[in-house]
């Protein structure tokens, strides 16, 4: 008995609990073609990509990209799992960044980890008191009163110069990056604190969404109700999933301002950026985590693609203001595209890739080696 | 007409005297109205441990409404729900599940998002005594239960012949499976007093023998205490012990399926058309 549900071999970018994928809840453990594609990953992602990445790689796309995940991942929590919307995410992210700003400049002692763990408390208690509306309101009602958390933090960090160490333009600049003596302020140093934090926080967020908690925040999202009737805690779900959901958006806030901009202002946390870490999460594919990461892929990416593809194009015509108008346009078409083609999101077309991919190789292998591919059933 | 007289109840005699044995479920002038619409007016009725209770009647009648204030979904006007020796003017839907009562919905209610087993499951992750934090770090005790309530789960996806869709996503599955699942959601707590909203809507002949079955070997061997919504009135009179009639919120009869096949109340307000054809056939 030591092979229980929760050691299902199915890595953290595996699907959510609304997937088919386990198969096989006890019994041999053998790792998935996930498993191994996650290890590859995360070999690739630590161990090559410092080696040949170029600065302009680590600081405008992965860096930026790590953050932007972490933040989706959060909010997935909140609105692909347990199903409350919400539109104050960047706001989560500010308290995390302001937090961690104040925390390193007033208790310099402090280690810098354990500045982002109180960071991350810190946005969790925010998002808890924004959460309180969401045991009374639903859907359109809920999103928004988180709206009022969008504005309302926002409103303070430019009001109270206090958080901002009174800086006369608003802007700070933080403290470079150093853990326990180690000095990480170079691109690749910061880039590697990023993937730890996203690793480490993908990990937990994972065994959160596959353990009976993770069942129940869905079972509060599919049917209230029900819910209610076979006695799950609908309440402190509700809050639990806006206390772990601003955490992990506070952490990643944290990582935005000290690992990529270097810089926290509030204007850097606004509606616009809101709406960007929804449109990861409904791009990437809602309740899934690998979502998450494809979605902020593909935010970050499509506009340093378009612009080159522009500059390629058009030379001199495309301009920084025709770009972000393009930039716009395109990108919103992307959105209806794709709610059009497949609500579920990056990650089922992914999915559907993939099994395509899988059963041709299988029928090529079978074709090839009849005897081992005979008895073999995909 | 799909039930036949050979599904006569095991326990008739003994739901005959339903005042001297302990009731699971009373409720006593039990009121209810929506605006100037009166769902429920002065019902009372008593369901006597380990009996299958039916309550019939027309469209509108309140059958739904009856169970939503049992449940806790409504809050009743006036009236008061007694359960497992708790009395309640609005029972606390919140606790319904530790005091041993679960229910299924005459619409769907399932989880649709998730697994056929992780639908199961849920029906009793309000046991869990493990916590969040235990449970993402995995520590033995939540990992026991955890396996604990899966073993159970899996115990009743084969008691209701659902171990073929275990996996599937419960949304993908047909009408009459899921109302299976939902079945076995309800039945996963071993809840001492199950309340089901039509069962049977929508299902097959087949089906619906299958799961005249499966509700009595809930109350057999699992020891549920039930009371059934139902159209089919084969059905009911098959199984019930004892069955409840209403008629525009108004309880217009109770007793033995013998007793209400001969109420004149009930068959003027509920089988109208089966009196009129009867009463032809006499003449």
């Amino acid at each position: 008995m030591t092979d229980l549900a929760l050691d299902k071999p199915v890595p953290p970018n595996a699907a959510g609990p609304n997937r088919t994928a386990p198969t096989a809840r006890r019994g041999m453990v053998r790792p998935s073609p996930t498993a191994l594609g996650v290890g590859l990953l995360l070999a690739v992602a630590f161990g090559l990509l410092p080696l040949v990445g170029s600065e302009y790689l680590f600081d405008a796309i992965l860096t930026p990209f790590l953050a932007l995940a972490l933040a989706g991942l959060g909010l997935n929590i909140l609105t692909g799992y347990a199903g409350q919307v919400s539109l104050g995410s960047a706001a989560f992210m500010a308290v995390g960044a302001y937090a961690a700003f104040n925390l390193s400049l007033r208790l310099p002692e402090l280690p810098f980890v354990v500045d982002i763990l109180l960071a991350g408390l810190v946005a969790a208690a925010v998002g808890l008191v924004f959460g309180l509306p969401s045991l009374r309101l639903r859907g359109f009602y809920l999103a928004v009163s988180t709206l009022a958390a969008q504005f309302f933090v926002q409103w303070v960090f430019n009001k109270v110069g206090w958080f901002s160490n009174n800086s006369p333009s608003g802007i700070v600049t933080v403290p470079p990056l150093s853990v326990a003596g180690l000095a990480l302020d170079g691109s690749v140093g910061r880039y590697l604190f990023g993937l730890s934090v996203v690793s480490v926080v993908t990990l937990v967020v994972w065994r959160l969404v596959d353990s009976p908690t993770g069942r129940a925040l869905a079972a509060l999202r599919d049917h209230e109700t029900a819910a209610r009737v076979i006695g799950l805690p609908v309440l402190r779900l509700k809050l639990l999933a806006f206390a772990v959901s601003s955490f992990i958006i506070g952490v990643a806030g944290v990582l935005w301002a000290f690992a990529y901009l270097r810089t926290v202002e509030p204007a850097g946390f606004n509606l616009d950026r809101s709406f960007q870490i929804l449109f990861i999460v409904i791009i990437g594919g809602l309740a899934s985590l690998r979502g998450a990461f494809l979605g902020a892929a593909l935010i970050v990416v499509f506009p340093l693609a378009l612009a080159r593809l522009g500059e390629t194009l058009l030379g001199g015509l495309f301009d920084s203001g025709v770009l972000e108008m393009s930039q716009r346009i395109v990108l919103g078409l992307l959105i209806i595209a794709f709610l059009i083609a497949e609500p579920a999101g990056l990650s089922a077309l992914l999915d559907r890739l993939w099994h395509r991919i899988a059963g041709r190789l299988t029928a090529l292998c079978s074709r090839l080696c009849p005897r081992s591919g005979s008895n073999r059933s995909v | 007409m799909t039930a036949t007289p050979s599904e006569a109840p095991h326990l008739q005699p003994s739901a005959t005297q339903p005042q001297a044995a302990p009731s699971a479920l009373a409720v006593d002038g039990l009121s209810l109205s929506f605006g100037g619409v009166t769902a429920l007016n002065g019902v009372s009725f008593t369901v006597a441990v380990g009996e299958i209770r039916a309550v019939i009647g027309p469209n509108g009648a309140g059958k739904s409404s009856l169970l939503n204030a049992v449940s806790g979904l409504y809050r009743p006007d006036s009236g008061r729900v007694w359960l497992g020796g708790h009395s309640f003017a609005a029972v606390p839907t919140d606790r319904l599940a530790a005091l041993g009562v679960s229910r299924t919905f005459q619409n769907l209610a399932l989880f649709k998002g998730l697994s056929v087993l992780d639908n199961v499951a849920a029906g009793l992750t309000h046991r869990l005594r493990a916590g969040v934090l235990a449970q993402v770090i995995g520590l033995p005790t939540a990992r026991r239960e955890r396996a604990d309530a899966y073993d159970r789960a899996e115990a009743l996806l084969a008691f209701l012949h659902l171990e073929d869709a275990r996996d599937r996503p419960v949304g993908t599955l047909p009408y009459g499976v899921q109302k299976r699942v939902e079945l076995a959601r309800a039945l996963v707590a071993r809840p001492r007093l199950l309340l089901l909203d039509e069962p049977m809507a929508g299902m097959t002949l087949t089906e619906k023998q299958e799961l005249t079955g499966c509700i009595r070997v809930a109350r057999d061997d699992l020891g549920a205490t039930i009371v059934l919504i139902e159209h089919d009135i084969g059905v009911v009179m098959g199984l019930s012990d004892r069955i409840a009639v209403l008629d525009y919120g108004r309880l217009i009869g109770d007793g033995t399926p013998e007793a209400i096949r001969n109420n004149q109340a009930v068959i003027d307000a509920y089988l109208g058309v089966a009196h009129d054809l009867e009463a032809g056939e006499g003449i």
